[in-house]
């Protein structure tokens, strides 16, 4: 099982287009991949999931993948988040 | 049975075709106890197949005929699809509770919707429950086996029947094959009305029954220049229509000779005859009727079709195409009108009990200044490339003005520090929609570069009647003297300071209400671009020195709207 936790900065959240990217990237690994927000748990590789966390400007996620791809698919995560300007 | 169906005319012309309705089946189910859970998920599969099928045609058709960003919506309805925990959770609810697809489906996507829509802080996220509303129709209809109406797939000449059209309803539509569109409700200022006009096909609104009426496939005349819609028509009809279409082909054929002429009225004064436009798509639309600048350039359209804030790149290669397409005729450009009845997903305005008199257009620019400041910036830069004037929306009073100015000052002079090439020459101006400040033109005349009139907000303001509620519309009332008296101080204002007035609302291309500015010296007249040379053919033929009479006896003897009514169309009749 590999974990990352991020720091939001993107001034609207977790939202529209990054959080597109984000499902994307997630449904090119072959491991299960969830992200936590305040204490609620739901598939990365679901939009309506993602979406319907509201993760918001300053909030503390973490994307934990389990699977034979779990480290590619948190490095890749990872840099969707800097690429898409979500997190640092 | 031929049948006539009055309605509002919207947009002129005169088309006949085969209906097409665009209404929403009946897609009502029943709740159902089922035995076998792995039968009823594979009738689920294949609907949700089948769905996807049909989304990827409709997707390829939308994005051959339409473009990229209106192909987009149907990107996100296909992920919706594909989605896990969506589709997983429907999966779910049949295995567990032995219930049908149809309520499932129906159980899980109310769930998702009702989340949505209780993020009430995110208007992106609330827009997304219509997303999700939509993809449910979908499934719901295949599963129920009733066909739903795809507009974006039509592909033989049609007259599309609907209850009423939305902005994305009307960007699916392929206008090679649309002839017009005819309503149940909407007027003359409603989105699809004014999507007609400018796309120039002909429509009838607000004909309460047109859906009731018409059966898909039926032969329809649609009679966009007296508001009518002929069903079954007689051979005659069909005949006296044919005329009717002609005669409006000729008259349209004789203005187009007035293209590359200036506007000069039949004693020789000249006057501007300027455009409206939302997008840089737009311009050639403007090229076409020849107008002679641009009054209004509506900025806030970039901002709406964008998912988030457009950077001053994207809108300085807005602006730049616009002001270059110009070619040096000059280019109004409106700042960021948002707020009132135009919101941004992206940017989650306060709830207001009124928005048209809370947090827009002007008042956002000033308080979230790093926003207005790189719109400007953009602007900036785009003024190297031709002829760019600047106007702030919704300034109510000259200290707004002034502080406009100085960031409009401060960024200017942070570029020429840099080595950016910026106009010298750029007017600063401003709306003049709020009553306050229409009050006391004559101040605002000394430090402004010119003014240009909205009418529809000045209308709503000066007569308090919301411009969207059908129960107070009789209260707009553009000939009203109170209006009237209004619009001749801000023109007289500008003038007297040696400054220019325009004005570009609908009311500038109305035939009753170009008499009247003429007479009151109205410099600029910028209207939709399809009614330039209709507005030039009138000026043609009027003579200022009668008008500034009938203009004086309009501001000062009569005492109704439709006083001023029959005034001027007496006058145009003698």
């Amino acid at each position: 099982m590999e974990k990352k936790e991020f720091h939001i900065i993107a001034e609207t959240g977790i939202h529209a287009r990054p959080a597109t990217m984000l499902v994307q990237t997630a449904s090119k690994f072959s491991s299960d991949i969830n992200i936590d927000f305040n204490g609620k748990s739901v598939n990365l590789k679901s939009i309506m999931g993602v979406m319907s966390l509201g993760v918001g400007q300053g909030s503390d996620v973490t994307i934990s993948a389990d699977g034979d791809d779990a480290a590619d698919a948190v490095a890749a995560i990872a840099e969707t988040m800097t690429k898409e300007g979500l997190a640092e | 049975m031929v049948k006539t169906i009055k309605g509002i005319a919207a947009s002129d012309g005169i088309a006949t075709a085969e209906a097409y309705l665009l209404v929403q089946p009946d897609l009502s189910f029943d709740k159902k106890s089922i035995s076998d859970a792995d039968a009823e998920i594979s009738r689920l599969q294949d609907a949700i197949s089948t769905s996807d099928d049909e989304l990827t045609k409709i997707r390829d058709t939308a994005k051959e005929s339409l473009g990229e960003e209106e192909a987009q919506v149907f990107d996100a309805h296909k992920m919706i699809l594909a989605d896990p925990e969506f589709t997983g959770a429907v999966e779910q609810q049949i295995k567990d509770q032995s219930v049908n697809a149809e309520q499932s489906l129906s159980d899980v996507s109310n769930n998702f919707i009702s989340i949505f829509e209780g993020m009430t802080d995110n208007a992106y996220m609330q827009e997304r429950a219509a997303d999700v509303r939509d993809v449910t129709k979908r499934v719901m209809a295949h599963l129920l086996g009733v066909a739903l109406p795809n507009p974006a797939l039509i592909d033989h000449e049609v007259i599309v029947v609907a209850h009423d059209l939305t902005p994305s309803d009307t960007a699916q539509l392929n206008k090679k094959y649309v002839k017009g569109f005819v309503t149940d409700i909407g007027g003359r200022t409603a989105h699809s009305a004014i999507m007609a006009r400018s796309l120039e096909l002909p429509a009838v609104v607000g004909t309460d029954s047109i859906t009731k009426d018409a059966t898909e496939g039926q032969t329809i005349i649609l009679d966009g220049l007296n508001g009518a819609a002929i069903l079954d028509p007689s051979d005659e009809d069909i005949k006296h229509y044919q005329k009717l279409a002609k005669d409006f082909a000729d008259q349209k054929a004789e203005w187009d000779k007035l293209k590359n002429e200036a506007t000069v009225t039949a004693d020789g004064k000249h006057f501007d005859i300027a455009a409206n436009i939302g997008t840089p798509d737009d311009l050639q639309g403007v090229i076409d009727n020849g107008a002679e600048g641009i009054g209004l350039y509506r900025t806030e359209f970039l901002y709406m079709q964008s998912e988030e804030l457009p950077s001053e790149d994207d809108q300085f290669k807005a602006y730049k195409k616009v002001v270059e397409g110009m070619s040096g005729k000059p280019v109004v450009v409106r700042t960021m009108d948002i707020g009132g009845d135009k919101h941004l997903s992206y940017l989650p305005l306060p709830e207001e009990m009124n928005p048209f008199l809370g947090y827009r257009a002007i008042r956002i620019s000033l308080d979230r200044q790093e926003i207005f400041r790189t719109q400007l910036r953009a602007l900036l830069r785009a003024s190297a490339f031709g002829k760019l004037r600047i106007m702030f929306p919704m300034i109510g009073t000259l200290q707004e003005f002034r502080d406009a100015k100085k960031v409009f000052e401060e960024e200017k002079t942070k570029l020429v520090e840099k080595g950016v090439k910026v106009s010298d020459e750029i007017q600063l101006g401003m709306m003049m929609e709020v009553p306050a400040a229409a009050i006391l033109a004559d101040q605002f005349a000394k430090e402004v570069d010119f003014f240009s009139i909205g009418t529809n907000d000045l209308i709503q303001y000066t007569m308090a009647a919301d411009r969207g509620n059908e129960h107070v519309s009789y209260l707009y009332q553009p000939y009203n003297p109170s209006i009237l008296r209004l619009v001749k101080h801000v023109i007289e204002s500008a003038h007297k300071e040696g400054k220019w007035a325009g004005m570009c609302g609908e009311a500038a291309g109305d035939n009753i209400m170009v008499p009247l500015l003429l007479g009151m010296g109205l410099d600029e007249y910028s209207m939709s671009a399809t009614s330039v040379l209709r507005v030039r053919s009138l000026m043609k033929k009027l003579s200022t020195a009668d008008l500034k009479e009938l203009a004086e006896r309009a501001v000062n003897e009569s005492i109704t709207n439709e006083d001023n009514k029959k005034l001027v169309e007496s006058y145009i009749n003698k």
